[in-house]
């Protein structure tokens, strides 16, 4: 089953970190010409072979063959000028320059006496983007464009160096569903010029559309390489997650057991939240042990209404009550004194302080409740903090390891138990599973499922429209920051939420 | 065992950076101190040390709120300011006695420190241009207050800068006395911790419901408090107050003290210990130096060369 002549290649591959074997022996042939799906759950060793094949990390054995010679980049600007381009998850260019700059960066048209000829770059800039259906002015910082808009100057910037190798990190995390189309395009494109693509992702639709071979990993080992349409998706799945394939048919592709009947009063009301341009009289409620999902596009002003009730996003009107007592407005204090801790959508960004401990980062909203006269008592603390590691699962080196240095689920589950420290009411969970892995996503919606269970309750934001017709009881769309309609019940399906968001629901 | 040599390779680099970042500026001293005891006469004589010692206790102190401040992400530019502004305040109260001049002092640093801490907490301002406004501001009110070098014979203040207690300088005990206040807020109170996850991410400790704007507020404070005890400390040594030239570059210092002895500028982390002894390691540097009959060129440059080792070993960190 190997590949004829790899133009990438890494053999016997094994990359140790205190404490962890990211890279156990694990070997990866890439194709010419082929998109080549590398899966794996969070920690599985995608992100360190993706750094060993660039040069970020060097391997402790074994060997990486560049177009069959045995070759060992020092840095990632070393593998880019042999021919190996990569797209990371974040974009990472420079925000305060042009857009025409960061696309030519370290590779700039020149003129006379070796200046930059600016008139030229524009005009290649604007001409190239165009070609990808980004239409700015080249001359705009490129920060000021949209996400989705940078994704694509990444790409096109990635492309356009002579790369033989495009190495793409979930590149479609942060794009438009019109830009995935341009993104995939290209693919097949470069795969027409005989150029290989690494594609990593967590979208199984996208892997089977695009991806001609794929190479799963778990626990840095190799576990499986091949022709991906030959491969069932539950197979695939079964793979990534070492568990038997019976067990993920039965269970379902969430963790959700479904429904929890509710009849009590809500405990969480909002009423007439409107925030000028972004909310239009948002208006909903959830009852104790209800799992209410809150669907929309993006720019729907589904994070803002959790932003709204969390007391982050202040209001022109409308106001908050939880288990009969207005809260008061624009005050994240007074909300979570109220018992409303919200879950934000970006972990990295609002989430969790990279520079300190798991125990610190767990016990970071509670602090003022273990200290007596401003005093910590570390007692108290590595009490909390043990019941929430051993409660959640958390698997980090101990309490004292950076947070920073936890995959993706384990610190979104570390953001969860600095909540739950809070003996939360409400809970407010913004795309809590977006960006972890298959385990851990399973994990974290059998939590919330727990969670609710206990009679918490909880107002659950997800784009993921099976997470949230498994996990919701009822289901409140939201359309141009207003309430476009509401599922209960057996109401609840992915067609009923697709038709509320688009706008044809005639009733 | 070639086999086990090259897997260690790598981490063992990642392990002396680490070991460098973590206890670098100890061994520093160490290894100075050895230097010294081994090749400079004199050296280990009490009067040197205790010279030593009364010497660098200002920037010591300074350089505690600097840590704090810096470990939120900010800067204070304006502690040498303050300290010129604590001197002229002190001249201007002393008739009440020394104990009110001192307090009024004090005050007078806490004031500036609210008035930086309000620009960058409330108004926004970045800290580096709110404090440079408040270096060059506060300069001048010390002078406004105080025109000129002003002499003062009040024995309290004169004791408090040339006593000793049990062989121990006074302001050498309220240096080390402050070190341990800082180092307890820093580690053990809920201020200390919430002002280093501020300083780690600002986003992420408002979304958690922690009171952001009152602990940069409270961090600026205490910087300009204890900039005028150090101001307060070293105007009592000189038995003058001298707003025109005491403090001067004192931020500078501050910040070398910080930097060296650990702290990364870029917030989330506080060395109170580490800043200590950064600015011991300065100190020394420059004694060791001036006694080896070396031109105060030479320590400039020496100087110039352990800042650029510190943040070479705190950039590795990531």
């Amino acid at each position: 089953m190997s590949v004829s002549s790899p133009v990438l290649e890494a053999v016997g591959a094994l990359k140790v970190f205190p404490g962890v074997t990211a890279l156990d022996r694990a070997s990866f042939a890439l194709g010419q010409g082929e998109v080549h799906a590398l899966v794996g759950e969070n920690g599985a060793g995608k992100s360190t072979l993706i750094k060993v094949l660039t040069g970020v990390y060097r391997l402790d054995e074994g060997e990486i063959r560049y177009r069959g010679e045995r070759v060992e980049f020092s840095n990632p600007l070393e593998a880019q000028r042999a021919g190996i381009s990569t797209i990371y998850q974040e974009v990472n260019l420079v925000p305060q320059m042009s857009v025409a700059r960061n696309l030519f960066l370290g590779r700039e048209p020149r003129g006379r006496f070796g200046l930059i000829d600016f008139a030229r770059m524009r005009e290649r800039a604007s001409e190239i983007l165009r070609g990808y259906g980004v239409r700015a002015d080249v001359r705009r910082p490129l920060g000021s464009l949209g996400l989705g808009a940078q994704q694509m100057v990444a790409l096109a910037r990635a492309v356009q160096a002579d790369a033989r190798v495009v190495i793409m990190d979930e590149p479609t995390s942060s794009l438009e569903p019109r830009e995935v189309d341009k993104l995939f395009r290209t693919i097949a494109e470069l795969k027409a010029q005989g150029r290989s693509v690494i594609y990593v992702s967590h979208r199984m639709e996208e892997l089977y559309r695009i991806c001609d071979r794929v190479t799963v990993l778990r626990d840095g080992r190799l576990v499986h390489t091949g022709p991906l349409a030959e491969l069932e998706r539950l197979r695939l799945i079964s793979l990534m997650l070492g568990r038997d394939l019976a067990e993920v048919a039965a269970e379902g592709l969430t963790k959700f057991s479904g429904q929890h009947h509710s009849h009590a009063a809500p405990i969480l009301q909002a009423t007439g939240l409107r925030h000028r341009h972004v909310l239009d009289d948002v208006s909903l409620a959830v009852r104790p042990g209800e799992i209410v999902g809150l669907a929309g596009l993006l720019g729907s002003g589904r994070s803002e209404t959790a932003k709204a009730i969390a007391g982050a996003l202040p209001l022109d009107s409308g106001e908050v009550v939880v288990a009969g007592e207005r809260v008061p407005g624009g005050s994240v204090a007074a909300a979570i004194r109220a018992g409303i801790n919200l879950l934000p959508e970006d972990r990295k960004a609002e989430g969790i302080v990279p520079t300190l401990s798991v125990r610190e980062n767990i016990v970071l909203a509670a602090l003022p409740r273990l200290a007596r006269a401003g005093i910590v008592s570390e007692g108290d603390v590595d009490r909390v903090v043990q019941k929430f590691m051993r409660r959640l699962r958390i698997k980090a080196a101990g309490p004292g390891q950076r947070v920073s240095e936890l995959s993706g689920g384990n610190q979104q589950k570390v953001l969860l138990a600095r909540w739950l420290a809070m003996n939360p009411k409400v809970l407010l969970l913004d795309e809590p599973t977006r960006g972890i892995d298959v385990g851990a996503k399973a994990e974290v919606q059998a939590l919330i499922d727990e969670l609710a269970g206990d009679g918490l309750a909880v107002l659950l934001i997800s784009s993921d429209l099976e997470e949230l017709v498994e996990g919701s009881d009822r289901v409140v769309v939201l359309r141009d920051g207003a309430v476009a309609g509401e599922l209960d019940g057996a109401g609840v399906t992915e067609d009923k939420i697709m038709a509320a968001i688009a706008g044809d629901n005639d009733d | 065992m070639t086999d086990t040599a090259l897997r260690q390779g790598a981490p063992d680099r990642t392990r002396v950076i680490t070991w460098l970042q973590d206890y670098g500026v100890y061994a520093a001293v160490a290894a100075l101190l050895l230097f010294n005891a081994a090749f400079t006469p004199h050296f280990l004589a009490v009067d040197n040390f205790r010279t030593q010692l009364v010497q660098v206790t200002p920037i010591v102190i300074v350089a505690l709120g600097m840590a704090l401040v810096i470990g939120t992400e900010g800067i204070d530019l304006s502690v040498g300011s303050v300290m010129a502004l604590a001197a002229s305040v002190v001249a201007l109260y002393l008739g009440y006695g020394a104990l009110p001049a001192i307090a009024m002092a004090v005050l007078a640093g806490a004031l500036v420190g609210a008035a930086g801490g309000t620009l960058v907490a409330v108004v926004g301002v970045q800290p580096i241009v709110a404090t440079l406004a408040l270096l060059v501001g506060v300069r001048g009110l010390a002078n406004v207050f105080l025109p000129q070098l002003k002499e003062f014979t009040n024995p309290t203040l004169v004791a408090l800068g040339s006593d000793s207690v049990a062989g121990v300088p006074i302001v050498v005990i309220v240096a080390v006395v402050l070190t341990a206040a800082v180092a307890f807020l820093v580690k053990r109170t809920t201020f200390g911790r919430q002002l280093v996850a501020v300083g780690g991410n600002r986003a992420a400790s408002r979304l958690s419901g922690l009171p952001v704007r009152r602990v940069l507020m409270t961090v600026y404070i205490l910087s300009g408090m204890l900039a005028a005890v150090a101001g307060v400390l070293a105007t009592s040594r000189l038995q003058a107050s001298d707003p025109t030239s005491l403090g001067l570059f004192m931020e500078l210092s501050a910040i070398t003290a910080v930097v060296v002895g650990g702290t990364p500028l870029t917030g989330g982390r506080i060395r109170v210990l580490g800043t200590v002894m950064g600015a011991l390691l300065m100190q020394l540097l420059q004694a060791t130096l001036i006694k080896h009959n070396l031109p105060q060129s030479w320590t400039q440059m020496a100087q110039a060369v352990i800042i650029l080792a510190a943040v070479y070993a705190a950039r590795e960190r990531r």
